[in-house]
């Protein structure tokens, strides 16, 4: 197919994937240096893209008063079971408040209290009127003089003795291969749904808690520059309503229901009372449920009988801002949460590096392994807790850090990044599947690769567990499905797009069954249930598992946990 | 079930080449039919139900359907988009009505 468009792009700063931590961080970057131009390529549009699609009803990391940016961090510490990088959580916490005083004056309304104080939901958490959210944040990008490209879909990083030049993709709507050449890159792609097998099937096979559209491209195609990744073993589970997975956070926090079983136990309290019954760090808040889903005292219910009827409007309205479908299918079933309690359960696993804290390994300016190269958001790792507001304090921070990184290069030439030749040949690369008449069907695949990773790397079939000889089995036929990946064919270029997605999954996978194999602990349950290493093991596995990909080859890479902040580890 | 078109209402927002469904769909999955001219979902299961191409049709021409294993027939959620608030219109299965404001903007 040589009959594609090619377009060479130039910008100051590439910010790959318009979403939380992408639109934030273009605006700082255009704040700090109006001379510069700021350049956003996003696989959908950036108007409603990425997590925010829908809303959202609450800011989950805030430092309401009386907490500190330290009490913050030994909080999350403790939530992430003693590891985490606390530079990078710290770093975080001293933006977070700012960040979001500043979206409220963007427009965003967020409900306040008779003294004029953001109305507290819980420790960390304030609520908003939040279903506005993204073009909210989306306008101030474009009104900062940021450029937007949308329906691009980045396939590739260019880098060159370690040093990011820029990145190669396509447009999934008009065909056009570009060349993008870049000072400096920041990656805010999210994280990486579509890895497991998800609780529905069918016709309802994308409904699940994070956007089925974040697809791990900025995870792997850093993993295939050879980027340093780190934590993908500390996968995300979510607790949510059954069935259209929906927050249980609203219902947790905003309204005061305990996790009960079918016998009406409060489990949580009766058996994890040590940990912090129903303020058990999150991972237990998982692990808790399933065991008793697992051991037959199931179904389990977050207790919402309690609520009155004004109560339960509030609660309606609450979803509405965020997850509207909920109501919906409350009305559709006739169910009333002030008479029957809300049936939940764990999602698929995920890989997200804002609940949890898989993704780059970043200093703390936000700079990869990758010279110029930056992650903000989901997609960087080493902080977990960081959910909308954490996503916009690394975006600032990452926008400062590639502004002043462009302006130390200033007088630098930048020379031509990829002959002809080789442009040519990463085109028709990107394109190939669409030459191809007979092969695989990007969603056969994905079928794949969710089955394997469900069946022999811990996914809901097996109660999240895993064992060796399971995830051995997972690596060889990950191997296999990558051999087969010159079989996808496309018909169209939405097709072409899901190939680069399985595609871009298969190489996240492929990493994540290296990290769960190499942590020979079980440091988070349910995220990292190891079956033959049961024990939380401090005293050889207090340290980061990372990797990189090298001479074809997932290479593993142990790095030290320093403590910055004083305390017990495991105590908020 | 994912959205529905009333094809009686959707009028391709007068023939634009993007109308706002299509522009805006997070997950690429709405698509002009070349013979009609109008929108309509390549896939239902892959919608994520997040009514971002219900709200932005300007003319109420799109509804969402829950995949029916997760909620039964015959209920309705509608949003009506105003400039900083957004009014939700919730009928159930047996057809009581609910209304909610919110706002959305300051």
């Amino acid at each position: 197919m040589g009959n594609f468009k090619v377009e060479i792009l130039e910008t100051d700063l590439l910010i790959i994937g318009g979403g939380t931590a992408g639109c934030f961080s273009a605006v700082k970057a255009r704040e700090k240096a109006a001379d510069l131009d700021v350049l956003i390529l996003e696989k959908a549009h950036i108007e409603r893209s990425g997590c925010l699609a829908a809303g959202m009803n609450a800011i989950n990391a805030y430092i309401n008063p009386g907490e500190s940016p330290e009490s913050f961090v030994r909080y999350v510490r403790a939530d992430a079971m003693g590891l985490i990088r606390e530079d990078l959580v710290l770093s975080m916490a001293r933006r977070l408040n700012e960040v979001v005083e500043e979206v409220e004056s963007w427009g965003l309304p967020i409900m306040k209290d008779r003294e004029g104080n953001y109305l507290a939901r819980g420790r960390w958490n304030i609520k908003i009127s939040g279903e506005r959210l993204k073009p909210i944040i989306a306008n101030k990008a474009l009104e900062a003089g940021a450029r937007v490209l949308n329906r691009v879909l980045v396939t590739d990083l260019l880098v060159e003795d370690n040093q990011v030049k820029g990145a190669i993709g396509f447009n999934i709507r008009k065909g056009v291969f570009y060349l993008i050449q870049a000072r400096a890159v920041i990656v805010a792609t999210g994280g990486a749904a579509g890895i497991y097998r998800p609780n529905n099937q069918g016709s309802a096979h994308h409904k699940m808690w994070y956007p089925p559209f974040n697809t791990g491209a900025g995870y792997a195609m850093g993993i295939r520059a050879g980027a340093e990744m780190t934590s993908f073993e500390m996968r995300f589970i979510a607790l949510r309503t059954k069935d259209v997975i929906a927050p249980t956070g609203t219902l947790a926090l905003g309204f005061g229901a305990t996790q009960v079983n079918a016998r009406g136990e409060r489990f949580m309290a009766k058996k994890y009372a040590h940990l912090g019954a129903e303020g058990a760090p999150t991972p237990w808040r998982v692990y808790g449920p399933t065991q008793e889903i697992k051991e037959g005292r199931g179904p389990v219910f977050l207790d919402t009988t309690h609520l009155k009827e004004e109560e339960v409007r509030e609660l309606k309205k609450s979803y509405l801002n965020m997850y509207p479908e909920l109501v919906l299918a409350w009305a559709a079933n006739g169910f009333d949460p002030g008479k029957e309690p809300v049936e939940i359960q764990g999602t698929e696993p995920y890989l997200v590096g804002g609940h949890t804290q898989s993704g780059y390994w970043i200093d703390v300016d936000r700079q990869t392994s990758i010279e110029g190269l930056y992650a903000a958001g989901d997609v960087a790792g080493g902080a977990p807790y960081k959910f909308v507001s954490g996503c916009w304090a690394e975006g600032a921070i990452a926008a400062e850090s590639a502004v002043a990184y462009i302006r130390e290069r200033e007088g630098e030439e930048r020379g031509p990044i990829i002959d002809k030749l080789d442009l040519d040949a990463r085109a028709g690369e990107v394109f190939a599947p669409l030459n191809r008449s007979e092969g695989v069907h990007p969603r056969e695949m994905e079928e794949s690769l969710q089955k394997i990773m469900d069946e022999y790397a811990g996914g809901i079939s097996r109660y999240y567990e895993m064992n060796e000889k399971e995830l051995g089995m997972a690596e060889q036929k990950l191997e296999k499905l990558k051999s087969q990946v010159k079989y996808l064919k496309a018909g169209d270029l939405h097709e072409l797009m899901n190939c680069h997605e399985v595609m871009d999954r298969i190489d996240v996978a492929r990493v994540l069954v290296k990290h769960l194999q190499y942590r020979k602990e079980t440091r988070w349950p349910a995220y990292q249930s190891f079956v033959d290493y049961p024990a939380l093991n401090d005293r050889e596995w207090l340290k980061f598992v990372n990797s990189r990909y090298e001479n074809g080859e997932i290479k593993i890479y142990e790095r030290p946990y320093q403590q910055l902040i004083p305390g017990d580890r495991y105590l908020p | 079930m994912s959205v529905e078109f009333d094809y009686r209402l959707c009028n391709s927002c007068g023939g634009k080449e993007e109308p706002f469904c299509v522009k805006y769909c997070p997950g690429d999955l709405l698509a002009i039919d070349e013979e009609s001219g109008k929108p309509y979902i390549r896939d239902e299961g892959d919608c994520w139900d997040c009514m971002v191409c219900v709200k932005s049709c300007p003319l109420g021409a799109i509804e969402t359907r829950l995949p029916y294993p997760l909620a039964s027939y015959k209920a309705s959620l509608k949003p009506k988009i105003l400039k900083d608030r957004i009014i939700w219109y919730l009928k159930d299965a047996e057809g009581r009505e609910e209304v909610f404001e919110i706002k959305t903007f300051n």
